[in-house]
C-alpha cells in the first residue's frame, strides 16, 4: 500500500543524497521525493511517497531513522494530514478544442500560466490522485510536456 | 567548548584531535593531498604511524586492531586512488559493525568537481558503506567533525565513519575549539532496554522447556560475555553462537553448542530446529545462519535483542523485540529473573544425543595433512588462548569448528562481507593492539595472495604473528560448491600450477618460513612457530586438496537439508 512519509533532516549538503541512496541500496520503492526548507532554516522537510507491505514500511521507517542526518520520521498515512502536488503541463492548443480545454481547466481549478499561438501552459494543485486524473483527462488533447513536483504533505493542525 | 587558545593549521588540529581521542596507531599511506599532515606527523612521537603497502591493508589492519581491542581503528590515506582503495575495507567494517574512522585527503575545495588530479568523490562512493561520512568544508569545523566521527563510530552499533579533508583545509589555520561533549540531534541510539520488554522476556525464559541462546557479535562489542555466562549457567540454557559471536561463551563449557548455521554443528542446528524459545542477542538472523527463513526455528517463540532497531523484523519476524545494548539486556534479565525455572535436563540430554550422533570429525586414515588437524592442534597448543584471525573460505569454517574459543575478542574474521585478503592485514592490526597473547592467522593460499604485500609491514615492525597458511592449491570453498552443485566443473579454482613457493616468497620478504606436509611435521612446525617471537613466521601447510566442510546446510535450505558428508564416497581423497 501507498505510504506518505514526512522526514525532517539536517539542511545540509548530502542529506537528500543519503536518503535517496538508502532507498536504492535497500531496494525500496521510491515513488516521489520532494525537499524544501522549513520554518527552521537548519532543517529541511522531505516528503516521500513509497509503497510496500507493513513489514517493508516498518523497515523503511527504521532505516530512515537510522540515518544520522535524519531528525524525525513521521508516517502520515494513517494520520490526519494534507497532501498536495503541483502539476505544470503544456498542451497543444487548437481552435476547435480551445473551449473544452478552458472548461476543463476550470473543473480542475487549474490556472493558465502561459499561453502561446499553439500551446497553453497550466498549473494544477491537488492530491497526487487528482493530479493523476488531471493528466488522464488532458491526455486526449495532446500533452507536449509535463512536470510534477512530487507530493508535499503536512500534519493537520490542532 | 574547550578552546586551546592557540592558532593551529588543519594538519595540527587533525593530530591534536587524534591525541585527544587517545589514538595510539594510525594505519596509513602518504600522498599529494596529505603532504601537510605528513609534514606534521614527522615530528609526532606519541601517535605511531604504521606505513602499510596498500590502502586496503590499512583498513583491514585498523579493523583487526579495533576488533582485538574494542578501540576504534584509524586509517589515513590520500585522495583519489588512496581513498578508493579503502572501499573494500570500509564495506567489511560496516558489515561486521567494527568501529573505524577513515581519514581521506581530498583535492583543494576549489577544485572539487573539476576532475582534478587524484580526485574521487569518496563521500559519495562510501555513503552506503559507512555509518556516516563527512566532507570538511571549513577548517573551523574540523575539530568538531573529528569528534563527531569518533563518537558515531563507537556509539550504539559500531561502524566505520569517513572524514574527507580537502588539502586547503589542512593548510588553513584557526584557533582550535575542542568540544568536550557531542550532540547530534539525529543520532540517539537506544542503549537501555525497555523494562517491560525485559520482564516479558524473563517470564518466557523462566517457563521455557527447550530454550536456546543464539548469540552474535553484538555481545562481544557490548563486552557482555560475563553477563551471558552468568545467565546461561544460572538458567541452564544452552548457547549457540554465530561466527562473530564465538568466544562470547566459553567453547569448552558443556552448555556451549558451537556455531550454528550453514557450517554450524549438527546439534546446534537441531537445537534451533527443536527449541521452544530462541533468545537472539546481538545477532541479526543473517542468511548464512537461517537458511530458509520459513523453516528457521519453527517451534520457537523468538526474543530478539539488538542495539539496531533496523535488525528487528528485517529477515525474521520475531515475537518479542527488545531494542538496546546487549550488556544492558543481559544484566537487566539477571536482575528480574524469577527464582524458579523449568527442568532443562531432558532438553540438554536430547542435545547431547545429537552431539554424540554426529560429532565434528575428519578423516585421519592415511598420513596426509588435513586442515582440521592443523586447527585442532593450534587450539591445543595455544590452549584456546590465542587471538585467532582468519581469511575467508574453508579454513575459516574449520576454524569455527575446530578451534575452541574460550574468551571474547578471540576470533577476528570477515563474516558479513566475506573479504578474501582480510586475514593477513587484520592479524597485523590485531597484533599491534594485543601484545600479551599470541596472534595466529589461518589463511588460505588464495586469500594470502590478495594482500601479501603487507608481509613487509609485519616484517618491518617485527610483528610476531603466526601465519598458518592452509595451502590446498585450490580456492577450496568455491571448489566445494562446484563439486556439490556445479557438476564438478572446477572452473578457475585450481591454483596448483600457478602458486608460488610460499616459503621462498616469505623468505624474500624477510619472514621466517617453514613447511609441513604430514601431521607429525605439522605438530613440530606449530610448536616452533608459537615459540618464535622475532617477527612473523609462516608455515606452509600442504593439506589435502579435496576435503570439504561438513556439516553443510545448502544456501537457502532448511535444517532437514543438512549434508553431513560427501554424498559420493568415491570422490574421497
Amino acid at each position: 500500500m501507498k505510504h506518505i512519509i514526512s522526514v525532517l533532516v539536517e539542511n545540509k549538503f548530502g542529506s537528500l543524497n543519503q536518503v535517496a541512496a538508502m532507498f536504492s541500496a535497500r531496494g525500496f520503492n521510491l515513488e516521489s521525493i520532494s525537499i524544501g526548507e522549513t520554518e527552521d532554516r537548519e532543517i529541511s522537510r522531505m516528503t516521500i511517497v513509497t509503497r510496500g507491505d507493513d513489514q517493508i514500511i516498518s523497515q523503511v521507517l527504521k532505516q530512515l531513522n537510522r540515518l544520522v542526518d535524519t531528525i524525525k520520521v513521521i508516517d502520515l498515512t494513517r494520520q490526519p494530514h494534507v497532501e498536495r502536488e503541483l502539476l505544470l503541463m503544456t498542451l497543444k492548443l487548437t481552435k476547435t478544442q480551445q473551449h473544452e480545454i478552458f472548461e476543463l481547466i476550470n473543473v480542475f481549478k487549474g490556472k493558465v500560466v502561459d499561453i502561446k499561438q499553439k500551446s497553453i501552459t497550466i498549473e494544477v494543485i491537488g492530491s497526487p490522485d487528482k493530479i493523476n486524473t488531471t493528466i488522464d483527462i488532458f491526455r486526449v488533447y495532446g500533452i507536449k510536456e509535463l512536470a510534477r513536483s512530487g507530493a508535499v504533505a503536512i500534519h493537520r493542525g490542532e | 567548548m574547550h578552546s586551546s587558545g592557540k592558532t593551529l593549521n588543519g594538519s595540527e588540529i587533525f593530530i591534536e584531535c587524534l591525541r585527544r581521542e587517545n589514538v595510539d596507531y594510525i594505519f596509513g599511506y602518504p600522498g599529494g593531498s596529505l603532504l601537510k599532515v605528513y609534514e606534521t606527523l614527522y615530528d609526532v612521537k606519541d601517535i605511531v604511524h604504521i606505513l602499510v603497502r596498500h590502502e586496503q591493508g590499512a583498513t583491514h589492519m585498523a579493523e583487526g586492531y579495533a576488533r582485538a581491542t574494542g578501540k576504534p581503528g584509524v586509517v589515513l590515506v590520500t585522495s583519489g586512488p588512496g581513498a578508493t582503495n579503502t572501499v573494500t575495507g570500509i564495506a567489511n567494517a560496516y558489515m561486521d559493525s567494527s568501529p573505524m574512522v577513515v581519514f581521506t585527503g581530498q583535492v583543494p575545495s576549489t577544485l572539487i568537481g573539476n576532475d582534478a588530479f587524484q580526485e574521487a568523490d569518496i563521500v559519495g562512493i562510501t555513503r552506503p558503506i559507512t555509518k556516516h561520512n563527512f566532507l570538511v568544508k571549513d577548517v573551523k569545523e574540523l575539530a568538531m567533525t573529528i569528534r563527531k566521527a569518533f563518537y558515531l563510530a563507537t556509539t550504539g552499533r559500531p561502524g566505520p565513519v569517513l572524514v574527507d579533508m580537502p588539502k586547503d583545509i589542512l593548510n588553513a589555520s584557526c584557533v582550535m575549539d575542542w568540544p568536550e561533549t557531542v550532540e547530534i540531534r539525529g543520532f540517539k541510539p537506544t542503549l537501555k532496554c525497555h523494562i517491560n520488554q525485559v520482564e516479558k522476556a524473563a517470564q518466557k525464559i523462566a517457563h521455557a522447556k527447550r530454550p536456546l541462546f543464539y548469540i552474535g557479535g553484538g555481545v562481544i562489542s557490548a563486552e557482555a560475555s560475563e553477563e551471558l555466562r552468568a545467565l546461561a549457567i544460572q538458567q541452564n540454557i544452552p548457547v549457540t553462537m554465530t561466527l562473530q559471536g564465538l568466544g562470547a561463551f566459553p567453547g569448552n563449557h558443556p552448555l556451549s553448542m558451537g556455531m550454528l548455521g550453514m557450517h554450524g554443528t549438527y546439534w546446534a542446528n537441531q537445537a534451533v530446529n527443536k527449541c521452544d524459545l530462541l533468545i537472539a542477542v546481538g545477532a541479526r538472523f543473517d542468511d548464512r545462519v537461517t537458511g530458509k527463513v520459513d523453516t528457521f526455528a519453527p517451534q520457537a517463540y523468538k526474543i530478539h535483542n539488538d542495539i539496531d532497531p533496523t535488525n528487528v523484523d528485517k529477515n525474521i519476524q520475531v515475537d518479542l523485540p527488545v531494542v538496546g545494548d546487549a550488556k544492558n539486556f543481559l544484566a537487566a534479565l539477571l536482575d528480574v529473573m524469577p527464582g524458579t525455572k523449568e527442568n532443562r535436563d531432558p532438553w540438554l540430554a536430547e542435545i547431547n544425543a545429537w552431539r554424540e550422533q554426529c560429532p565434528l570429525s575428519y578423516s585421519s586414515e592415511d598420513n596426509s595433512l588435513r586442515t582440521e588437524f592443523v586447527i585442532e592442534e593450534v587450539s591445543k597448543q595455544t590452549k584456546g588462548n590465542a587471538v585467532v584471525v582468519t581469511d575467508v573460505g574453508q579454513h575459516q569454517m574449520w576454524t569455527s569448528q575446530f578451534y575452541t574459543f574460550l574468551n571474547p575478542r578471540s576470533i577476528i574474521t570477515s563474516g558479513g562481507l566475506g573479504t578474501m585478503g582480510y586475514g593477513l592485514p587484520a592479524a597485523i592490526g590485531a597484533a599491534f593492539g594485543i601484545k600479551d597473547r599470541p596472534v595466529v592467522l589461518f589463511c588460505g593460499d588464495g586469500g594470502f595472495m590478495m594482500n601479501i604485500q603487507e608481509l613487509v609491514t609485519a616484517v618491518h615492525h617485527k610483528i610476531p604473528i603466526k601465519i598458518f597458511l592452509i595451502n590446498n592449491s585450490f580456492l577450496g570453498m568455491v571448489r566445494q560448491w562446484q563439486e556439490l552443485f556445479h557438476q564438478e566443473k572446477y572452473s578457475f579454482t585450481d591454483l596448483g600450477n600457478s602458486n608460488p613457493d610460499f616459503v621462498k616468497v616469505a623468505e624474500a620478504f624477510g619472514c621466517k618460513a617453514l613447511m609441513a606436509e604430514n601431521p607429525d611435521g605439522a605438530k613440530e612446525a606449530i610448536k616452533e612457530a608459537l615459540a618464535w617471537n622475532d617477527g612473523p613466521i609462516l608455515v606452509d601447510f600442504r593439506v589435502v586438496k579435496k576435503d570439504m566442510v561438513f556439516p553443510m546446510v545448502p544456501a537457502g535450505g532448511s535444517i532437514s537439508d543438512m549434508l553431513l558428508a560427501r554424498l559420493n564416497p568415491k570422490t574421497m581423497v
